[in-house]
């Protein structure tokens, strides 16, 4: 038997073979949207790009040469430098250590969070479904950025407040669609069948619940990762993200600012590296959609 | 657009129009209780922000140079003997009275400087939402009637840019290139420095100030700075109302009403614009709606860009600073017109939308 009839079986005999073909079936439709293979090349440059950043990067992210400063763009420093003769290449690579840290560490707090919410609210239903929905709703008509920042401002500035300020911005869409899909299993007869056995209600929602609402949370989260590195981007550019000499992006741009007339490169390069991860993200994200939760298409 | 709703004006009987009158005020009454609901929410947050999580809100708001002296009348004036449910009513209380406390940096009160703030983020932020609907609704029908086309997949680009290019990066990028290089705009700021205080505020926005005095110098001069912040904010609500109207339209051509217009030979820009356009125009206000609070929003950045003498440049600046009480000022300013765009949009729908009501 090759890898591909195990993989397509119709009857998998095993849990391992059955996800295993879900995978593959998924990942090959993929494939055949030209849009979703870039969006997926893009993330897998940053992610190795990130992992890869001391070999990749020529120069020393931070290392200053005044007798280099803002050079133009050139054969050496392919970005420039900047005003500390630092070469902006070198940290654009370093920087998408930072944009993926963030990224990852905001989609890894919000979505468990909106996703137990949401379950134990569609679970239990009544008052509780009430009172977690009625806090949700609150958090959702808030313009998000207004409040990540004024939540960065109570904690300080830094990089790990700013991860904070953003996952606790973000949780309540993902409470939506967690609700919303648990409404739809919970009188499922398979559920029934747990709780006849004798399996208590945190057993019904992690091991029954949660599984089934994970392809509608993926999908979302990456839609939602490329609003997370412009949010992230504008904290670091108002100075309250990532802090010097970090190579964060959006603090790059903004030390760039002063430039902006006559050495254009120092804040547009790394601008352009924001724009491109957030695309592919956005690809990505279009494309997964299309495959995984296609009746959701055109809600925002 | 009144001319669709003609149930909700002509009445059918004394029986039915009471019971649709009462049915009326049940919903109203609703609207308000969850318009109240989410005002507190707001307060509710704002108050976590400002009170509970800093580890000492006396030093948050008196500054790190105060004296002790200072520090004690402070947290006597604060009320942070009390307990924090009481302090909570007494900070609810004084919101709805309008005082937002006293902000360290201008040394002003909170809502003082917000009204003096907030016409020219308005300003900007209708202007911006005047080109999105202006470009946007167009190029999402042109791209709708369409489909597949190059001028499709160019839309569809620019949508997915409005969901990827930094505002802040946009705006930069802009004033390099038009204010710089070619010179067709004007700097940051909202007037050349020597027509500053030439106008006499009267709406605190300067184009209206300037035409009602007959300054059509100063006029031109603020519209040659104002365009380009609101074309960069434009953009991003032209971006989201463009995919929207596209998708709208789509749903829209493929019913069967659309296909038997065009079969009976009504002309395809009459089937586009009139049948197909018409019903689309109520989901489409919901959007512009929802793209206009986030054009507020958008403005925190921009202005910060464009020194834009409005609430979002007003807020970065508090946010610096660490002035709390104008930090939490602006949220809630920002945070209760961006709950009652929302709201009233959603209202609006359900009023016009026969179907929704």
């Amino acid at each position: 038997m090759t890898t591909r009839a195990w993989l397509l079986a119709d009857s998998p005999t095993s849990r391992w073979q059955a996800n295993a073909g879900r995978a593959y079936r998924v990942f090959t439709a993929l494939l055949r949207n030209p849009l979703s293979v870039l969006g997926g090349v893009i993330i897998l440059v940053l992610l190795l790009t990130a992992l890869f950043a001391p070999w990749i990067a020529p120069f020393s992210p931070t290392g200053q040469n005044l007798s280099q400063r803002l050079l133009p763009p050139s054969g050496v420093n392919w970005m420039g430098t900047d005003e500390l003769g630092r070469d902006i290449f070198s940290r654009v690579v370093w920087g998408s250590q930072i944009t993926l840290t963030i990224v990852l560490l905001v989609a890894l707090i919000s979505a468990p969070l909106g996703l137990l919410i949401g379950a134990i609210a569609g679970y239990f239903g009544g008052w509780v479904d009430k009172i977690l929905m009625g806090f949700t709703d609150i958090f959702l008509s808030l313009p998000k950025l207004i409040l990540a920042l004024a939540f960065v401002a109570a904690l300080g500035p830094g990089i790990n407040n700013a991860i904070i300020a953003i996952a606790v911005t973000s949780w309540p869409a993902y409470a939506r669609i967690a609700r919303a899909e648990t409404l739809t299993i919970r009188n499922a007869e398979y559920i029934s069948a747990v709780q006849l056995a004798g399996g208590g209600p945190i057993r019904v929602i992690v091991q029954h619940i949660l599984p089934l609402c994970t392809s509608s949370m993926i999908v979302r989260v990456t839609l939602d990762m490329a609003g997370v590195i412009l949010t992230a981007a504008g904290l670091g550019f108002i100075g309250l993200g990532a802090q010097p000499p970090l190579p964060e992006w959006g603090a790059m741009i903004s030390r760039g600012r002063t430039f902006i007339l006559d050495q254009w490169w120092v804040a547009t390069m790394p601008g352009f590296a924001i724009i491109i991860v957030s695309l592919g993200f956005c690809f990505l994200g279009d494309g997964l959609r299309d495959v995984l939760d296609p009746k959701s298409e055109g809600k925002s | 657009m009144t001319t669709e709703q003609p149930a909700l004006t002509s009445p059918t009987g004394p029986n039915l129009s009471g019971r649709r009158a009462r049915r009326q005020a049940t919903a109203i009454a609703g609207f308000l209780i969850t318009l109240f609901l989410t005002f507190l929410g707001l307060l509710a947050i704002t108050f976590f922000i400002g009170r509970v999580i800093p580890i000492d809100p006396v030093l948050a708001v008196v500054g790190d140079r105060a004296t002790q002296a200072q520090y004690d009348a402070a947290k006597i004036a604060m009320g942070l003997d009390r307990p924090l449910y009481e302090q909570f009513f007494s900070y609810v209380v004084n919101v709805f009275t309008g005082d937002l406390g006293r902000s360290v940096s201008t040394g002003r009160a909170v809502a003082d400087d917000l009204s003096r703030f907030f016409p020219a983020t308005f300003e900007m932020a209708t202007l911006g939402i005047l080109i999105g609907v202006v470009i946007g609704v167009p190029l999402g029908v042109t791209a709708a009637a369409r489909q597949g086309s190059w001028l499709d997949q160019a839309i569809r680009v620019v949508g997915l840019l409005g969901y990827s290019v930094p505002a802040f990066w946009l705006g930069l990028v802009g004033l390099a290139i038009f204010y710089a290089r070619l010179r067709w705009v004007g700097g940051p700021g909202r007037l050349d420095i020597f027509f500053d205080g030439l106008v006499t505020p009267i709406t605190g926005m300067i184009l209206i100030d300037s035409l009602i005095q007959g300054e059509f110098e100063i006029f031109m001069n603020a519209l040659w700075h104002i365009i380009l912040p609101a074309s960069v904010l434009g953009f991003f609500s032209l971006a989201y109302i463009a995919r929207m109207t596209r998708s709208f339209m789509l749903d829209q051509l493929s019913q069967e009403f659309v296909t038997t217009a065009r079969v009976k030979g009504v002309p395809e820009r009459i089937v586009i614009w009139r049948h197909a356009f018409n019903p689309i125009r109520v989901p489409l206000i919901t959007v512009i709606g929802l793209s206009y609070a986030g054009l507020l929003e958008g403005s925190v950045m921009i202005e910060t860009v464009f020194s834009w003498p409005g609430i979002g440049n007003y807020l970065t600046t508090a946010l610096l600073n660490a002035d709390m009480n104008a930090v939490l000022g602006s949220t809630l300013v920002i945070g209760a017109v961006f709950i009652v765009i929302n709201k009233v949009s959603d209202v609006l729908y359900r009023v016009l939308d026969p179907r929704a009501r």
